[in-house]
This record gives C-alpha cells, structure tokens and sequence, in this order.
C-alpha cells in the first residue's frame, strides 16, 4: 500500500449478508459485524469525561496543529501573493484557471478521474469472478496483490524500465515490435535502391523499386541495390544468379568492397539480400508474390506465362518498426495510468472477491437451475448484489486519483512532465519544486482538498446512517 | 427401489452435463487469461529485479530477458557499489522514519479509539465524525502551513519533523480502524474489570490493546507501508542528510539512463523489507484493508 487508503471508510451493512468477514483470504475476527453493537445504552460504571480528555489529547493535539490548522492557514495563504504580503483575493484562484499549464494539469486529472477508477473497477470484478474457477486463485491473488506493498517510487522504476523506447531494452516495445513483426514481416533494408543511371535495370517508383523493362519466363531478373552500409550484409550469403525456368531472378547489393567488380552483374564477393518481398506485376495487378532466399535469388511458383513487371514493394526499404514512444508527450498519461492500474487491480480485486464470497451461493445456483446463462448470473445476480462494493472500490479509486503525484512524478521524463502534470504535481513543483509560489501552492492544495470534499461529505453520511 | 425422478431432474441432468462440457472449455480459456494476466503483472517486477543483478554494459547492450539464455551474466556489482556510494545511510532514516512513526501512530490511535469506543464524554459523536472527515484530506495541504511551522519549531529538515506529519496524517485511519474494533469487543469483559475497580489505564493496557492485537497487527502493517513508501512528504521535510531512500532515490531520476545501475538496485532493495512483511503478515494486511474500506 503506497497511497493513503482514504476511501468511503465508514463501517455499514452495505456488503450482503454475511458482509466481508467470510473472504476467503481474511479471518473472521475483521471488526465489521461487531462495529454495530449499540453504544447508546446508558452505562452503569464509567470513567469520567475527564478521563476521555486525557486518552484524546495526543491524537487531538497533533491533529489540530497538523492537520485543521493547515487547512485553515492554507485558506488564508491562498489569498496572498508568492511573497506572501501583497492579498491577492481569489487572484491565485482566478490563475488556476487561466494559466495554460494548471488548466493542462486539470485536464490530466479529469482524464485519470474518468479513466483510472473505471478501469481498475473493472478489472477487479473481472478477476475477482474468473479466480472463483481456478485452483490456484490465492497465488493469482497474491501476484495481483503485490504491487500494493511496492513503494510507488519503485513502482514507477520498474515502468521506466517497461516504457523505454528501444526494444532491445524496454519490454513493452520489445513484445509490441515482436508481434508486429510477425504480421507485417519487414526485412528492414533502410536506405537500399537502386542506381539511377540508363544502364540500372529498375527504377524506383513510389518507394518500390521496379524494373524497367517487362520480364518473361526463363530471363533471371537482375535487381542490383546500393545504399546499404556494408555491416548490414556483413553475414549475408554470396549472390548467385537464379537458375533459368519459370520467373525468377536475383536481389543483391551491387557492391565490392574495396571497389572493383563489374556493375549490373552478380560478382563473387556480392552479397545477396535475404528476406525481400518480391511482386510480379501485370496490367497493375500483383499476380504473385515471393520472397528472396538467403543468396538473395527468388523463383515465383504457379505464375501463367507472360511478360510482368518485377516490384520489390516500399516495406522492404522501410526502418524497421521500433515500438511506441510512450513517454513521448502524445502517450504519457495512458501510459502512467497503466502503471496505476497494475499497482490498484490488485486491492480491487480482494475486495470485490470479499463481496462476492458473501453473496448467497443459493441465489446463483437457483438461477443456474432455471436455465440462466453464466453471462445472465452475473450481470442479473451478481453485478447488482455487489455494487455496494463496486461502488466502494470505486469512490475509493476517485480520491486516490485526485491526488495522483508520485507515478507522474516518477515516470514522466522531465521533458514531457508539462504534459503529464496533475494538480497534486503542481502543487508540489510551484511551492517547492523550484516555482517558489506558496500563494499559488496554497491555491491549489486548496482546490484539492475543494475536490474531495464530496467524497468527506459521503463518508460521514454513511457512517451516520450505518450508525443507526 | 424405484426412484420417480422429479420433474426437474431430467433437465437437471442435462444442463448439468451441458454445463460441464462448456465448464471444461471456458474453464480452459479462464485458465490461460489469467495465466497471461499473472505473468503480465509478474513480468515488470522481474525486469526490475533482472535489470538490478546485470552490469551497465550489457544492460545497454541488450535486453534484461536475454540473461536467461546466459546466466553467468548475473553480477552483485551495482549492489555492493551502491551500499559503496552510502546508500545504506538512507535505508536507515528510512528504518529511523518508519519505526517510531508506525508505534507512535498505533499508541496515540489506540488511546483516542478506546475514548471514542468505551468512555461517555460530551460531543463524542460530534467529534468523532471530525475524524471521519479528516480520513480524506490530502497531505498537500499541510505541506506549506508546517514547512513555515516546522521552520519556527527549528524542526524542519529533521527525521523528528518528517516522523511527527506521517504520524498525525495516520491518526484518523487508524483511529477509525481501532475505534470500530474496540466497539466489538464484548461490554461484560470492560465491565467486569471496572466493577473489580481496575483503573481505565489499566483496562487499556491488559484487557483491550491485548485483544485488540489483529486490528492493530492490521493498522500496523498499513502505517508501516504506507511510511517505508513514502515519498512526498520526505521530498519536502526531510533533508539530504535525514533522507529515506525514496527521496535518495528520487534524486537521481533525472538522468534515469545513466543511473540505472544505481536506480535497480536502489528500487529492488528498497521494496524487499516491504514484500516480505506483504509475505509474512497478508491475512492481516487484507483484514485491514477490509475493516477499513469495505465495511
């Protein structure tokens, strides 16, 4: 737990039946079912009020001077200035909303308050009913739960180190470059084309390269390409030429190193070029399509007779695909919101599992026997029994979002932090971080506590009524 | 010995095996998401650690998940030069931090909920939902207001400073947790000691802080993380010579691609003592989070 687990913590029956207390992870001694015991019945022996002063005094003394002093001397902080001496009225207030950088960080914390709650929500219920149906759900929910023992600072580490941009480093775009490597294959041959004089056999039109001329059956095609560095083709095969019969030919890079060789022609020390996609056009239709072999040679099979156009396609000469720039400014705040939602699924999770091990087990089954669907159990039976919960879980991901600082903090690069700033941020940065504004610091802590303040409301609302 | 099958049973029978059929085969899909799903959220925390255990060379080399294919890449060096560069200073203003504020805020807590939960006094109830409201209200708050006091006080920049906020920003917590768990213990047990004339400090001490110890293994385990994985509040109070590792950690964020040999290691160690009392104490942690959210 990394974060102040200050949600709607009022006790109540809210939870069905049993209420948490029969998890299967807790114990049974959670102080839920006894918080109802009624306390208003006059006692025959008690201390004196006196006595209760002197059990409250610490806890009171430290929150009064840390705690409501604060708010109170931050009200009146906001009123002022940077220096403090010049009274500004709502002026802080007013910037808050003008100034271009504290409206971006709104915005950020509008988008993690209509993202971030939702999606762990979600989540939690979903692992919460699919762990009911395998044997290994207290592992399952031991790895969910992890990351809410990890500091958020560590937290955020270990998604920079998720997020870095090169795939040979950063396991996020490793995996993402792997998979689209596999759907679209590129053998990833920047820079290569062919030499533009009358003599080089193709040309390049439209980022592919094609032959001048139509090319028959049994005439190998010769595709010769410069521009490469040389270390690319370091450990390529020599090219050989294609043997005759059917449409075939051979791609390679026309270059010997340390000059000499003859051009247009497949010398000894030329390096074919593997893995390029080779098209046979005619009339603008492809007719077939097949790959260069590792001496660069290639062979269409099954093509009819006719003269074609030979096309090596613009894909073979683009740079390789190289993963998402995820800290860049665009993907910042969905990409820290993932990392939020790995540390939170967890802690939604167990408690959406605690409510539905409450659930009356009769409920679901007499549904079942009816002939109801598993999809129709949940989202008639379940979903509606647990939305206390859900609802809980919720409002309690609300105001830890609200207050969102460290994940930003961490894994937004100081370059891109502007666009990933929220409130809690800001906050810090304009008081402390180098803005050295308390006036405005005041404003916005302010602005803060003004946002939760619905969420306090709700919370001795409830307590009240689950008093009674 | 013949049975009449009821009417229902026949069909009983028949969705049970249907049932069963479409069980296998969604419960293999069940089975391989969240398989993917562990691993997604394993993955991470791995490559941290992987990350930790290799030189800077081949961690810019390659990827953390090639050590796999050679193992003999594994070194301890970004380890012992971390503790060589005094990092080991700050694990313990963290330990110094984190103690004293976790037994500080259980003690006072304790006392307070005992008040709220078994003395009459006038406007408890009333105060009482003053705790309630404090249960939202973010650090931020607070943190310009006893910046000034802290400076007033000679304070600022201490451990003292930095122990004392986490303390009273955890007093309405664990008030609250303590205050509901003391409410359920049984009436006859209090009342018996006050008949034999115990004083009230002596009813706390040996009859409920005793029987209180789940709830305050629960509170305590919270306090503690939520201390250990501080980082704001160390940002701003504590100084460079009074702080935690987070804040010594966070400083060297700034240049993140070369400090990632100190970075690692520094996050890795810095989340050990936390998983392991995770490990160790998880019933209690869950209890907490329970008694503290659902309720």
């Amino acid at each position: 737990m990394t974060e102040r687990l200050d949600g709607p913590q009022a006790p109540g029956g809210d939870i069905p039946a049993a209420g948490a207390t029969s998890g299967p992870i807790e114990t049974r001694s959670a102080p839920a079912a006894a918080a109802r015991v009624d306390s208003s019945t006059p006692r025959r022996l008690g201390p004196s009020p006196r006595m209760a002063a002197l059990f409250l005094l610490p806890a009171v003394l430290l929150l009064a001077a840390w705690v409501v002093y604060p708010i109170i001397y931050s009200i009146f902080r906001s009123l002022y200035d940077s220096a403090g001496n010049r009274f500004v009225g709502l002026g802080n207030y007013g910037s808050i909303f003008t100034d271009s950088a504290t409206l971006t960080t709104i915005r950020n914390n509008v988008i993690w308050v209509v993202v971030a709650p939702l999606i762990v929500t979600v989540l939690g219920l979903m692992f919460a009913v699919l762990t009911e149906r395998i044997r290994w759900a207290t592992a399952f929910k031991l790895i969910l739960f992890m990351p809410m023992a990890v500091s958020l600072l560590a937290a955020g580490v270990i998604f920079r180190l998720v997020y870095e941009q090169d795939p040979d480093k950063g396991v996020a775009n490793a995996v993402i470059t792997v998979v689209h490597d596999t759907f679209s294959s590129s053998a990833g041959y920047p820079g290569a084309r062919p030499r533009e004089n009358d003599q080089a056999p193709a040309a390049v039109q439209n980022g592919a390269v094609v032959t001048k001329q139509q090319v028959q059956d049994g005439q190998p095609v010769l595709l010769p390409l410069v521009g490469l560095p040389p270390d690319v083709v370091k450990d390529a095969a020599p090219a050989k030429a294609a043997p005759a019969g059917g449409l075939s030919g051979t791609v390679w890079l026309d270059v010997v190193r340390g000059g000499g060789g003859t051009l247009n022609q497949i010398d000894p020390q030329e390096k074919g070029l593997a893995g390029i996609t080779v098209e046979a056009v005619s009339g603008g239709v492809v007719k077939g399509t097949t790959e260069t072999t590792a001496d660069g040679g290639f062979h269409f099979t099954g093509l009819p007779a006719g003269s074609y156009l030979v096309r090596l396609p613009q894909s073979n000469f683009q740079a390789p695909f190289n993963g998402i720039t995820w800290l860049g400014p665009g993907l910042i705040t969905p990409a820290i919101i993932g990392a939020y939602i790995w540390v939170w699924a967890g802690f939604a999770m167990v408690l959406i599992a605690a409510g539905l091990s409450a659930i009356p087990r009769d409920a679901l089954e007499a549904a079942r026997i009816d002939g109801a669907t598993e999809w129709q159990v949940f989202r008639r039976i379940t979903v509606p029994l647990l939305s206390p919960v859900l609802l809980v879980v919720f409002v309690t991901m609300v105001i830890n979002v609200l207050k969102v600082f460290d994940l930003v903090f961490i894994i937004a690069p100081g370059s891109v932090q502007p666009q990933a700033n929220v409130i809690a941020l800001e906050m810090w940065r304009v008081s402390f971080g180098g803005g050295g504004n308390q006036g405005m610091g005041s404003a916005l802590a302010i602005f803060l506590l003004v946002l939760v303040l619905p969420f306090m409301i709700f919370n001795i609302r409830r307590f009240r009524r689950d008093e009674r | 010995m013949t049975t009449l099958t009821e009417p229902g049973s026949a069909q009983r029978i028949e969705r049970g095996l249907l049932g069963r059929v479409a069980d296998r085969v969604g419960g293999g899909v069940v089975q391989v998401v969240l398989v993917l799903v562990a691993v997604f959220w394993l993955v991470p925390t791995l490559g941290l650690l992987v990350v930790s255990l290799r030189g800077e060379a081949q961690n810019n080399a390659s990827g953390w998940w090639t050590l796999f294919t050679k193992p003999a890449e594994i070194t301890f060096q970004n380890y012992s030069s971390l503790l060589a560069a005094g990092f080991s200073s700050s694990f313990w203003n963290t330990v110094l931090i984190t103690v004293p504020a976790t037994v500080l805020v259980i003690g006072i807590a304790a006392m307070a909920a005992y008040a709220f939960a078994w003395i009459e006094f006038p406007g408890r109830d009333a105060v009482f939902l003053v705790v309630i409201a404090l249960l939202v209200v973010p650090v931020q708050i607070a943190l310009i207001p006893i910046a000034k006091l802290y400076g007033f006080l000679g304070i600022f920049g201490s451990i003292t400073g930095v122990v004392l906020f986490h303390v009273a920003f955890g007093l309405p917590f664990a008030i609250f947790l303590l205050r509901n768990f003391f409410v359920g213990i049984p009436r006859e047990l209090l009342e018996a000691a006050r008949m034999d004339g115990a004083q009230e400090w002596r009813i706390f001490a040996t009859v409920v802080f005793p029987l209180a110890k789940p709830a305050i293994a629960s509170l305590g385990i919270f306090q503690f993380l939520w201390v250990w994985n501080d980082l704001l509040v160390a940002l701003v109070f504590a100084d460079t010579e009074n702080q935690p590792m987070t804040k010594a950690l966070q400083s060297q964020m700034r240049q993140f691609g070369t400090n990632v040999d100190i970075l690692a290691p520094g996050a890795f160690l810095s989340l050990i003592i936390p998983l392991v009392l995770f490990f160790g104490f998880q019933r209690y942690f869950v209890q907490g989070l329970l008694a503290g959210s659902v309720k």
